[in-house]
């Protein structure tokens, strides 16, 4: 047995770093849910769910399960085949996007052998990660089609045209951080944002790249559908769009797709416009590497006072558990430099992906929607051509000033 | 199923069957859309599916009792609906309602536009995307619906405006009320107009969407901010006062531009004069004073005074057993509703019960504009649309 695993340890690190990766996602995916309905639920003056657990955290456990165990009707006359190809496909090529994400700098040392976070590390990878986006669309176009309802078909229509366009917008806004950096690996371009520690905050990719930021987080938004971009989806018009004639666990899968490529977006941004795991403050500061247990001990302590004044037993029990787990992180993290140095990286990359995903809540709570030839204009008029604009400036600068 | 002629070849439309059930139809409205791509080539709107028989019910119905049913027919205004009425059946009667009891109307129904216009503007906004003003509307909006409870014990049905004046005494405490309404309502109007005023995305989707000209909309016998919109101040407060209006003063605010942007502005700075008008209704509502005219035999007798007079007891039993019998005769009234000139119909023929009633209800009038104001727009301003001519399909199919 021994013998086996030392045999083919490559690859068993990798499905089992495949299953972690998924499940953490997956489970993220749920609690995304849970965050958005929280915090959009107090930007408009409700509670959001309260019901399910305390604060409502077992809300998604019940979502899932209402998911899977609702009847799952198929409409008449859907082109079978495709109708179930179209969920599928969107929830795979969302999942397989994130594959391509690294989670931190340093390998994990077991057993005298390097793990590294993180599942691909491709030298193509910004080029793959858009490939593959750039495959969901058909999920959505599929979905539409198939369903054999005009709803469905309109809002296929929409999100076609409307990830086809902004796909070329995101694509071009990134072309000059790749300039900058000079690779299409993600951790050559988070390293290249490294060249001057001292300067911490100062220099990463967003500020001689605002535009390109800028231009690219729009497009993102676009890219995943979502507030204001929400088109195909558009409830008020469209009923539910693309996925109108979708229930159960089908639907489920639109909707952790959607949430996947959220997280990917956030992923994405962060690498290449925000330091990926490198942290805001300059590398002499090395007090700023108890942060996170500055953040945990409280945070937990908390969780640990609130649950104990928690209205339910169950509360009562889970909370004060969660609280003490938490607590315990930050005290481990200051007890051990070793692995309070390692957590730094994924730190700071899960905190600023984790400011993207508020910013994607907070303008869902905030924003109306365009309309279908507004969103077409401003990507073709104004996001595609600000995005070029922004290559020809970075690569003049480069030509004149070099990289760094 | 029509062929058309694009820019790449003749091509054939998509009929599209929006509502009845559908989210943002506000009710049970089907609109048959003819598609050419996501382009409206014709809209048919269907009527009829919330029907209710309110009118016909009327005419089984003591003059009294049919108070109650107007409250469900425009149910964003209920108070209006009882006023129309009951000022409808005080013209027949020629009675002569008490000053305290017409600004007590006024006031409440001016708190109903208010509530009516937060209806409308968080469901045109959440139509539009704008998820979180719905809410802050119908938060404030439970505000109004608490002071009506107040009032009436009842937040919506309230048939509180009664023939001859109204049902109950102010409760006990409601200037409090009204005043901590006062306060907080400007800044809440802000508060949504800072989210969509301004805002480019709202702007692009209601400016120079739904446009119709003023011609068009007076052919079309358009009322209330939909018409004020296309720039023509017509509003039955200032043209045909009733219940005191004219003592009170008020702008009609109008606008020129006549596309769901003007309406979205008209309807803000109605909620601004309205409460204004609330301001100056709470000054002249006296403390003491008769709330009801004194009538025997139409108006119910005060309760001490049915408990201790013979003469009374039995006005009080035969109003509530026979009802009462206007002279025979028509009468017709019309009062400024939220969404327009809400008039009422009714015709006597000297027994207990209407002979008809009929209402004429601004939704239905101004739903007819629809077909003009979409045609050749896109589906996502079809529900622009349909939101900025306000309609409540209970009053469109009474």
């Amino acid at each position: 047995m021994i013998s086996f695993l030392n045999a083919n340890a490559t690859i068993i690190i990798y499905l089992v770093k495949i299953a972690l990766l998924l499940f953490i996602v997956l489970t993220v995916n749920a609690y995304l849910t849970w965050f958005e309905r929280k915090v959009v639920a107090h930007m408009q003056s409700r509670w959001g769910p309260h019901r399910v657990g305390p604060h409502g955290l077992l809300q998604p456990l019940a979502d899932g399960a209402k998911f899977l165990l609702k009847e799952d009707p198929t409409p008449a006359g859907v082109d079978k085949f495709t109708y179930f190809l179209a969920p599928l496909m969107a929830l795979a090529l969302a999942l397989t996007s994130i594959a391509i994400i690294p989670f931190g700098p340093e390998p994990l040392h077991i057993r005298g052998r390097d793990i590294t976070l993180g599942i691909a590390d491709l030298n193509i990878g910004i080029l793959a990660l858009f490939a593959i986006t750039a495959l969901s669309v058909y999920g959505v176009a599929l979905a539409g089609w198939s369903s054999n309802s005009k709803y469905p078909l309109l809002g296929g229509l929409r999100s076609s045209a409307q990830m086809v366009s902004y796909e070329l917008a995101l694509t071009m806004s990134v072309v000059g951080v790749l300039l900058l950096a000079g690779s299409f690996n993600l951790r050559d371009i988070i390293n290249a944002q490294a060249h001057h520690p001292e300067r911490g905050i100062l220099g990463w990719n967003v500020w001689p790249q605002i535009l390109g930021f800028f231009c690219f987080f729009v497009a993102a938004v676009a890219e995943t559908n979502r507030v204001p971009f929400d088109l195909p989806e558009a409830e008020s018009e469209l009923v539910a769009g693309f996925h109108t004639e979708y229930a159960s666990f089908k639907f489920a899968m639109f909707f952790i797709a959607e949430y996947t490529s959220m997280i990917t977006v956030s992923c994405l941004c962060t690498i290449m416009f925000f330091g990926g795991w490198l942290s805001p403050f300059p590398a002499s500061w090395t007090f700023t590497h108890y942060l996170p247990s500055v953040i945990l001990l409280p945070f937990g302590l908390w969780v640990i006072w609130d649950g104990i004044r928690y209205e339910t037993i169950f509360g009562k029990i889970i909370l004060p558990g969660v609280g003490a787990a938490i607590t315990a992180m930050g005290a481990v993290l200051i007890a051990f430099p070793a692995v309070n140095e390692f957590i730094q990286g994924p730190f700071w990359l899960l905190g600023k992906i984790f400011v993207f995903l508020f910013v994607y809540v907070w303008m869902r709570g905030t924003l109306p929607r365009f309309r279908y030839d507004q969103l077409m204009s401003f990507g073709w008029k104004l996001l595609l051509p600000v995005s070029i604009a922004n290559v020809v400036i970075t690569a003049f600068a480069i030509l004149m000033w070099g990289a760094r | 199923m029509t062929t058309v002629e694009t820019a790449t070849g003749t091509t054939k439309t998509m009929v599209l069957n929006m509502g009845p059930q559908h989210p943002s139809t506000h009710g049970v409205l089907r609109v048959l859309l003819e598609l050419d791509g996501e382009t409206v080539i014709r809209a048919v709107p269907d009527l009829g599916y919330l029907h209710t028989g309110i009118e016909k019910s009327c005419e089984d119905k003591t003059y009294s009792q049919a108070i109650t049913l107007t409250d469900r027919m425009d149910y964003l205004n209920p108070l209006g609906n009882n006023l129309v009425y009951c000022l409808a059946v005080e013209k027949l009667l020629g009675l002569e309602v008490p000053k305290r009891a017409q600004y007590v109307r006024v006031l409440l129904v001016e708190l109903q536009r208010i509530s009516s216009h937060l209806v409308w503007l968080g469901t045109h906004a959440i139509d539009l995307g704008a998820m979180s003003v719905f809410l802050y509307c119908f938060r404030e909006r439970e505000e109004i619906l608490k002071i009506f409870e107040m009032f009436a014990g009842q937040r919506m049905m309230t048939s509180y405006i009664r023939i001859g004046g109204i049902a109950l005494e102010p409760p006990a405490g409601w200037r409090a009320a009204v005043d901590r309404f006062l306060k907080m309502m400007p800044s809440r109007i802000d508060e949504y107009e800072s989210l969509l005023t301004g805002n480019r995305i709202w702007m692009g989707r209601t400016k120079g969407v739904g446009y119709i000209s003023a011609e068009d909309a007076v052919a079309l016998s358009m009322t209330g901010p939909t018409l004020r919109a296309a720039g023509i101040a017509y509003d039955n407060r200032k043209m045909f006062p009733y219940s005191s209006y004219e003592e009170f003063e008020f702008d009609v605010p109008t606008r020129t531009d006549s596309d769901c942007f003007a309406r979205y502005m008209i309807r803000v700075a109605e909620m601004r004069q309205s409460l204004n008008i609330v301001r100056q209704a709470m000054a002249k509502i006296t403390h003491e004073g008769p709330i009801r005219t004194d009538a025997p035999g139409i108006v119910p007798p005060a309760r001490e005074k049915m408990k201790t007079e013979m003469e009374a007891l039995i006005y009080h039993f035969k109003i509530f057993t026979e009802g009462f019998s206007p002279p025979p005769g028509e009468t017709f009234v019309t009062v400024e509703s939220p969404r327009g000139e809400l008039g009422c119909f009714i015709a006597s023929d000297g027994s207990p019960k209407p002979l008809r009633a009929h209402f004429r209800s601004p939704s239905y009038i101004n739903l007819q504009a629809l077909p003009k104001l979409v045609t050749g727009q896109l589906i996502s301003d079809v529900v622009a649309c349909i939101g900025t001519i306000d309609i409540v399909l209970g009053e469109v199919d009474r």
